[in-house]
């Protein structure tokens, strides 16, 4: 582990609503996307002269956008029902952390610009000016957002500081102010496919490495094909399941599950990335851009059927809002869910029975499962309510003998988030990384001690890669985070595979 | 701020990555390590060169598992695994080693 300078949050038996510490998290301010990474999406460069009036300006616009925004920053009524729902405030006990404190940073500027009250008697409705201080504020405390929801299911009214917390970043990013991670990122979708900047040779050449390293394993051929034309079914899929660990165990899975179900698939290299950070950004423009790639790479390769890998907002971006992104989709099957996620296909065969499944090759791991917020706030699977909680739960059990699940107001519609979503996952907000974890790591660890809990399965990228990270951090091995895929990888037996103790006997011959 | 590689100045972003990858020399990676304590081994130098030379040819760091199985065919089977790698580079193959090698930071949901 690197040099950190902060205080680790220790892990208690029963979660605690911490007293509150003004301050402490004013100092995290991520860095500021250059010039050059703004332009590239449309937005100013940088903060002009009339920076102020720009930002107003770009407030009534989207006031004016999005119905719902206003509704949220007029409804709140202080009931303080969402204050100790953020992960962000449980663990870093900053009041400005709480979900209506956050949003007030947004609320008492719109008050004084476009309310009667907030012009012409600021004071008694708490609206202030926007000053250096709020943007500064608005800066730091909208990139301690996870856009995770949770406060949302809590509150009477229904907020959602997501669609805040996103606003917010769309003003600031058409003022010049947006920050480096999300902007560079999206960038790099568009000039090269993907998140990674992974160009299609590298991803042809990793994908190649794949085939061998399965045929190696199970002496069976399973094909990870890039831009096949005619293919039936196309797989859009995080670039990190390409690149990192344990991501790539379950791109292995999903390529063993296509192959036993008799179905043709492909990668595009257009469309390689599910990824749509243009949501992070609340920038409607970004991520209608990002989502017609996977449109045109679904009409170039002819495929009739659009799948999904494992990643928590794509999956929100695709389940929600894809149709009038992209669509309409009506070249694809229309018996087959457009698009489909990776789960609710693997679900699908392990009812039909078409893999033939080993559990006990899963028997050295008690596993628990960790909701990726997006997938279960904002999404379903399949087609019965729920389905976004049980069907990945269905298959994990179906190729596991060992499941716990973690504390019940820690999962399904009321699950923490991994602290480091909504566009957060950069090393320079470690510290709020770490801190945001504690309420998921403070689960995890019980069901460690209750359970003997040895692992912990995901189905989003930045989930995987932020437990990998900040899991040693509370003294628990990186490796305890797994694919479910990677699971349903395990237990599969291929049709023609030679298994472990048929090559020993081979070598006895 | 720049760093200070045998008697030249280097700009370097804000994490610590080169600004341009065409200035690096050998002397980065040990100016790099020694900032974070760490001193170079041959072990090391077979990684970063190692990485150097996939990013040639694809102007990308290698993945994970590219890395993993490439280390394992020229050091042993052993050594083949993030296991080893972290070891090396306790802050992550992907990012330190990159760094010390001059390559640019990998993004993303990584």
């Amino acid at each position: 582990m690197a040099k950190y300078d902060f205080e680790i949050p220790k892990l208690k038996e029963y979660p605690e609503v911490p007293e509150l510490v003004d301050g402490t998290m004013d100092h995290m301010e991520t860095f500021r996307a250059k010039p050059e990474f703004q332009e590239a999406l449309g937005f100013k460069g940088e903060l002009g002269e009339n920076w102020k009036e720009d930002a107003i300006e770009a407030m009534g616009d989207l006031l004016g956008k999005y119905r719902s925004l206003q509704v949220y920053l007029d409804s709140c009524v202080k009931c303080g029902a969402c204050t100790d729902k953020c992960h962000y405030y449980l663990g870093t006990k900053d009041p400005k952390n709480m979900p209506v404190a956050r949003q007030d940073l947004l609320r008492k500027v719109y008050r004084r610009y476009f309310t009667f009250a907030g012009k012409f008697f600021p004071k008694l409705v708490g609206a202030t000016d926007l000053t250096e201080e709020i943007l500064d504020d608005w800066y730091n405390y909208y990139h301690q957002c996870s856009q995770c929801r949770r406060c949302s299911v809590f509150c009477p009214y229904g907020i959602d500081t997501a669609e805040i917390s996103m606003a917010a970043r769309e003003i600031m990013d058409r003022i010049g102010l947006g920050d480096k991670y999300s902007n560079e990122i999206i960038g790099k979708v568009f000039k090269i496919g993907n998140n990674l900047g992974l160009p299609e040779p590298a991803l042809a050449d990793t994908l190649e490495g794949l085939e061998e390293d399965v045929l190696d394993e199970t002496g069976v051929e399973v094909k990870y094909p890039l831009d096949m034309k005619g293919a039936e079914i196309l797989l859009v899929t995080p670039s990190a399941d390409f690149f990192a660990e344990p991501h790539v165990d379950g791109l292995i899975g999903y390529g063993k599950v296509f192959h036993e179900a008799g179905v043709t698939w492909t990668l595009s290299s257009k469309a390689s990335e599910a990824a749509n950070f243009g949501m992070f950004i609340g920038s409607y423009e970004n991520m209608r851009k990002i989502s017609l790639r996977i449109r045109e790479a679904a009409i170039e390769l002819g495929v009739k059927r659009i799948v999904f890998g494992e990643c928590g907002h794509a999956w929100r971006v695709a389940y929600s809002f894809l149709n009038t992104l992209a669509g309409p989709f009506d070249f694809l099957d229309p018996n087959y869910p457009v698009p489909q996620h990776i789960l609710e296909f693997t679900y699908g065969e392990l009812q039909k029975g078409t893999l033939n499944i080993d559990k006990s090759e899963n028997d050295h791991m008690v596993l628990t499962y960790h909701d990726s917020c997006n997938v279960a706030r904002a999404t379903r699977m399949g087609d019965k309510p729920g389905g976004q909680f049980e069907i990945p739960r269905a298959v994990i059990k179906a190729v596991c003998n060992n499941f716990v699940d973690m504390a019940p107001e820690t999962i399904r519609g009321t699950t923490f988030c991994c602290g480091g979503g909504g566009g957060l996952l950069t090393d320079d907000l470690m510290e709020v990384r770490v801190k945001g974890a504690m309420p998921r790591m403070e689960a995890l660890k019980n069901v460690i001690e209750e359970h003997g809990v040895t692992n912990m399965a995901a189905i989003c990228a930045i989930c995987k890669s932020q437990f990998t990270k900040v899991l040693p951090f509370y003294g628990m091995d990186m490796d305890m985070i797994v694919s479910v895929h990677q699971l349903v990888s395990n237990a599969i037996i291929l049709t023609g595979q030679v298994s472990e103790d048929d090559e020993d006997g081979a070598d006895e011959d | 701020m720049p760093i200070e590689v045998d008697g030249k100045s280097l700009e370097v972003d804000e994490e610590g990555y080169l600004a341009n990858l065409n200035d690096w020399v050998p002397g980065v990676a040990e100016v790099m390590s020694k900032e974070d304590d760490l001193e170079l081994t041959d072990e090391h130098w077979d990684i970063i060169n190692f990485l150097r030379e996939y990013y040639e040819e694809y102007q990308i760091a290698p993945a994970v598992r590219v890395l993993t199985k490439a280390v394992g065919k020229r050091m042993g089977k052993d050594k083949g695994n993030s296991k080893y790698l972290y070891g090396l580079f306790p802050y992550g193959p992907g990012k330190q080693a990159c760094r010390y090698a001059g390559l640019p930071k990998p993004t993303g949901c990584v």
